[in-house]
């Protein structure tokens, strides 16, 4: 199709992701998934495509889809099918990969995203199941399959169901489409299928991005973009691949459909393969398997018990916890709002609370290399480190320090407050040696004080926070260096 | 005492078991010796079991000895198709590109044999992937008939047939596709019984088109027959689409005979041209004897049977086509080298397939492609699901259904080689009980002119296998055939 040139184009960007299930065995058959065994360890007649072997479906992964479906809003559909998708492949055991094709799982869902621009209906059009291939390890120096010396192939992944989950094209920028992904994982990890890491390929985004001019209907020429392994480089990868088919189109160029590879590295994509006539996979149902008919009373147990959802999670934070807005969103997209709510019922206030889970626990998790929700703090322990600073006992910078022990495992606030010594001196008897010294050594700064200077006390402060190797409470330091200084 | 022994039937050999008279090592032995004289002239047999054969006999016989239960088939020697898989025992499905390829496991007719005891003589010839009607297609050599050396025993389960005709065993199993047990056994003059599809499981069965495929015996009596299949049927939960009811006792009311039934003639049948004089007036004669017996026959129409092959010839082609896409190289098998991974699979599969595996690949890869499914394939399930309505409303009319099991007896080598479509017209009775997934036997119903035999089917309605075994007993005991081959080309059974 060719555009006529335009001044303004939209974007107009459908994501396809892929979700590894963590159910204990595959999708066809009781293999164990046990990610990092030895390969072609964790196989068996079924998955290797054995002569004579047949599939049986897991009935977990039907459950797991149809939870998924339920929370995204879809119609479950009362008797679904497996189709066969036929291509050859080495690390595909059977040549073709059972899947679902015209008459999927769920049908038509939707999700609201938020972002800084206010909120935005993406619709689901579906989401299916289907099993996943082996990993082949190709061998020579261009490491891609085409000129490899020889090549490897590890089934301990084939088998695996995955759920596919297929947008409307209905996302407009990139930041829409990050906001997308991030609430879908979100969803995903509340409803605990699957670790759903995009960095591990648990969770893989592919992009369909085109360009329309403003105000056009009709589809421009897309370009499917592949590999980003965060959230961040889908949405660096939407921004180049716009930027490069507004350049394309405004120099009167067109779009070629093509699979296009995203460099992280580089911050570009690059050409994957060209897709002018699409493959025919000759999809037909699959003889092997009788179609899924789950029971209409088994759904709605399932509905029944459906965890609380992101987007109802962060509207009660905000409306019954009293967190704010953007504090919300955060806890509940690194999965502390649980440590958060915990720590409200030992009697915090929300928002420190919050203040400390969205700083201080974040800070570690990027100095330790870990999701912040794998930080082993408690809401219980939250709540008495931050009742040891109201009550005095911990400055706030003390308070970071026994934190630090505490993640680290020293145990609770008050064992590791005490086990370091951190306590805040807050007896008059014990600082008024240090304040007296202080006047004494630095009678300059004394006098400025007395002269009405109030600054100057900031130099004597100093003096004794280092006598006392930052314990001494500054409220009564400053109390005490006043009464001195200036009541006589 | 070897000679008698092959020509006793499975309850004969039950008998004379239970009794103590012979030894399930005597009765192993007695047919390996036959295998061993016989089978250059017959090549049923692919690989012959002898030692599991003698451990297993033994271990039966100690099992007797010790009063412990010993199954039905306990001690019965038995014969597999090459296309069920048999854990370490070479599993080639009749084809080049499964050579030296030993499975990792039993299938599920396999291990079921294995826990009723029966003594595993060994595995059968066959059409490669069980496409064929006369053992031709074997990658490996060509099954005879043992009624005549010079003739095809009919397939594609042709080296289960000919062993069970030439008493190499008195059980076999084959599988059953579109007629691949019943005209084997019409052409070799002894019983073939596929029950509905579903009631065997599949796994570990070679699939050639899997919504079809269903494990059949092959046995001398109707009653052999019927032990054999309540040993392999029932429900598997490693094959989704096994039927979950429990098999019935076909023994029970096995000889309550036909009075009162209702027993429909195919008319069609009966109009096809190609239909041999002697093929149809041994039917006529069989559905004369069941109305003397007291059956009312009544005729039938089944009005889209005619088009049962062109539907069959579309889909099991386009089911193979992906069944067989997994025989690569990469992974077990034969494997050819080359250059590149695309290369290899494609020089594999050049190398290991036959002429008419590759012709049914390309033609189900064809009827697959977009833009012509739905010309195809979709079109031909529609086919299908009409004749399933005929098989429906037919035995509204009636509780089985007769009629001959192939058209003609069987014929020379290389006469149909040459020509497809004349090979594949010779399933044209029994690929709408397959279609329909209904079950349908074939029993011996005397000889045609050439001393051949002739075949008659009975057909049941789904999960009919009681009512179709009861009406082939009686058949069969009115018919009283003697399935000792016999004639100039016969084989010599010393």
């Amino acid at each position: 199709m060719v555009l006529e040139q335009a001044t303004h184009y939209e974007a107009v960007i459908g994501l396809e992701v892929h979700v590894e299930l963590n159910t204990n065995t595959k999708m066809f058959c009781s293999c164990a998934i046990d990610f990092g065994g030895e390969p072609n360890t964790r196989t068996c007649p079924v998955c290797l495509g054995q002569p004579g072997s047949l599939p049986v479906v897991n009935g977990k992964a039907v459950e797991a889809a149809i939870r998924l479906g339920l929370a995204l809003g879809c119609d479950i559909t009362p008797v679904s099918q497996f189709h066969r998708k036929n291509y050859f492949y080495p690390d595909m055991p059977k040549n073709y990969q059972i899947s679902q094709y015209d008459v999927p799982i769920c049908l038509g869902g939707a999700l609201t995203v938020t972002t800084g621009e206010g909120d935005h209906r993406v619709g689901i059009t579906r989401v299916h199941m289907e099993e996943d291939t082996g990993k082949s390890l190709h061998v020579g120096t261009s490491g891609r399959i085409h000129g490899a010396e020889y090549s490897l192939v590890d089934y301990n992944r084939a088998g695996i169901p995955l759920l596919e989950i297929v947008s409307e094209p209905d996302i407009r920028t990139a930041a829409q489409a990050q906001a997308y992904l991030a609430e879908l994982r979100a969803i995903v990890l509340a409803l605990g299928i699957s670790d759903a890491r995009l960095e591990e390929g648990s969770m893989r985004c592919d992009a369909n991005v085109s360009l329309r001019p403003v105000g056009h209907t009709v589809f421009g020429t897309r370009a499917e973009v592949k590999n980003m392994n965060s959230i961040r480089s889908l949405g660096r990868a939407i921004e180049y691949e716009i930027a490069r088919q507004t350049d394309l189109l405004t120099h009167g160029h067109r779009v070629v459909q093509e699979t296009r590879h995203w460099d992280e590295d580089a911050g570009r994509t690059s050409t994957l393969r060209t897709k002018e006539t699409t493959e025919d996979y000759r999809y037909f149902p699959d003889p092997d398997l009788v179609p899924v008919a789950p029971d209409a009373g088994w759904i709605e147990k399932l509905r029944a018990a459906l965890p609380e959802l992101p987007a109802a999670k962060r509207r009660r934070l905000v409306d019954d916890v009293g967190v704010g807005r953007e504090q919300a969103a955060t806890l509940v997209a690194i999965g502390l709002d649980g440590v958060l709510e915990d720590a409200v019922g030992a009697g915090a206030a929300a928002g420190e609370a919050a203040n400390w889970l969205t700083n201080e626990v974040v800070a570690w998790g990027n100095e330790q290399d870990l999701e912040p929700s794998a930080a082993p703090l408690t809401g219980a322990r939250l709540a008495e480190l931050l009742a040891l600073v109201s009550d005095g006992t911990l400055s706030k910078k003390l308070a970071r320090q026994v934190l630090t022990g505490v993640l680290a495992g020293e145990g609770s606030p008050r064992e590791v407050t005490k086990a370091r010594g951190l306590e805040q001196i807050s007896d008059s008897d014990a600082i008024a040696a240090a304040v007296d010294a202080a006047i004494v050594a630095d009678p300059a700064a004394a006098q400025k004080v007395r002269d009405g200077n109030d600054k100057a006390i900031g130099a004597l402060v100093g003096a004794v926070m280092r006598e006392t190797r930052g314990q001494a409470n500054p409220g009564l330091v400053n109390q005490l260096l006043r009464e001195r200084l200036l009541s006589s | 005492m070897g000679e008698l022994l092959v020509t006793k039937t499975a309850a004969g050999l039950r008998n004379l078991l239970d009794a103590g008279d012979v030894s399930a090592v005597e009765v192993a032995q007695a047919h390996l010796d036959h295998i061993e004289a016989t089978d250059d002239q017959l090549k049923a047999f692919l690989v012959v079991m002898r030692e599991s054969a003698l451990t297993k006999a033994r271990e039966v016989d100690a099992r007797i000895a010790d009063g412990a239960g010993a199954g039905l088939l306990a001690g019965i020697p038995v014969a597999l198709k090459d296309i069920f898989t048999t854990r370490a025992v070479p599993t080639t499905c009749g084809s080049k590109i499964l050579e030296g390829y030993r499975p990792p496991y039993d299938a599920t007719v396999t291990s079921r044999l294995d826990a009723a005891d029966a003594v595993l003589l060994g595995k059968t010839n066959m059409d490669e992937f069980a496409m064929g009607s006369s053992g031709e297609n074997s990658a490996y050599q060509l099954t005879t008939n043992p009624w005549d050396l010079e003739r095809v025993p009919g397939g594609s389960s042709s080296g289960s047939g000919a062993a069970v005709a030439g008493f190499q065993t008195p059980l076999a199993v084959g599988t059953d596709t579109g007629g691949s047990v019943r005209q084997p056994a019409a052409f070799s003059g002894v019983v073939g019984a596929k029950p509905t599809y579903g009631r065997v499981s599949r796994y570990g069965m070679i699939a050639f088109a899997s919504s079809l495929d269903q494990a059949s015996p092959f046995a001398r009596t109707v009653t052999d027959a019927a032990w054999m299949l309540e040993a392999i049927a029932g429900h598997d939960p490693m094959d989704s689409t096994s039927i979950p009811e429990p098999f019935p006792n076909l023994r029970e009311g096995l000889e309550a005979g036909v009075g009162g039934m209702r027993i429909g003639v195919v008319r069609e049948f009966f109009e096809s041209e190609g239909l041999e004089p002697g093929v149809r007036d041994r039917t006529q004669e069989a559905i004369q004897r069941l109305s003397k017996l007291g059956a009312q026959i009544v005729e039938v129409s089944l009005p889209h049977a005619v088009y049962g092959v062109s539907a069959y010839y579309l889909i099991a082609p386009s089911e193979c086509s992906s069944n067989l896409s997994r025989f690569d190289g990469v992974r077990y098998g034969l494997r050819v080298d080359a250059d590149s991974a695309e290369e290899m699979m494609a020089a594999t599969r050049e190398a290991g397939f036959g002429a008419e595996v590759k012709r049914r690949i390309m033609i189900g890869t064809y009827a697959l492609s977009a833009g012509y499914y739905d010309a195809y394939y979709a079109q031909a399930q529609r086919v299908r699901t009409l004749i399933l309505r005929d098989f429906a409303a037919a035995f509204e009319q009636c509780d089985a259904l007769i009629s001959p099991t192939a058209p003609t007896t069987a014929f020379r080598f290389g006469d149909k080689s040459d020509d497809p479509l004349a090979m594949y017209l010779n399933d044209i009775f029994t690929i709408p009980a397959s279609l329909a997934g209904t079950p349908a036997m074939s029993l011996p119903a005397g000889l045609d002119e050439k001393g051949l035999p002739v075949g008659v089917q009975v057909m049941g309605p789904v999960l009919g296998e009681q009512v179709m075994f009861r009406v082939a007993r009686a058949l069969e005991a009115e018919i009283a055939f003697d399935p000792t081959p016999r004639g100039p080309n016969a084989l010599e059974l010393g």
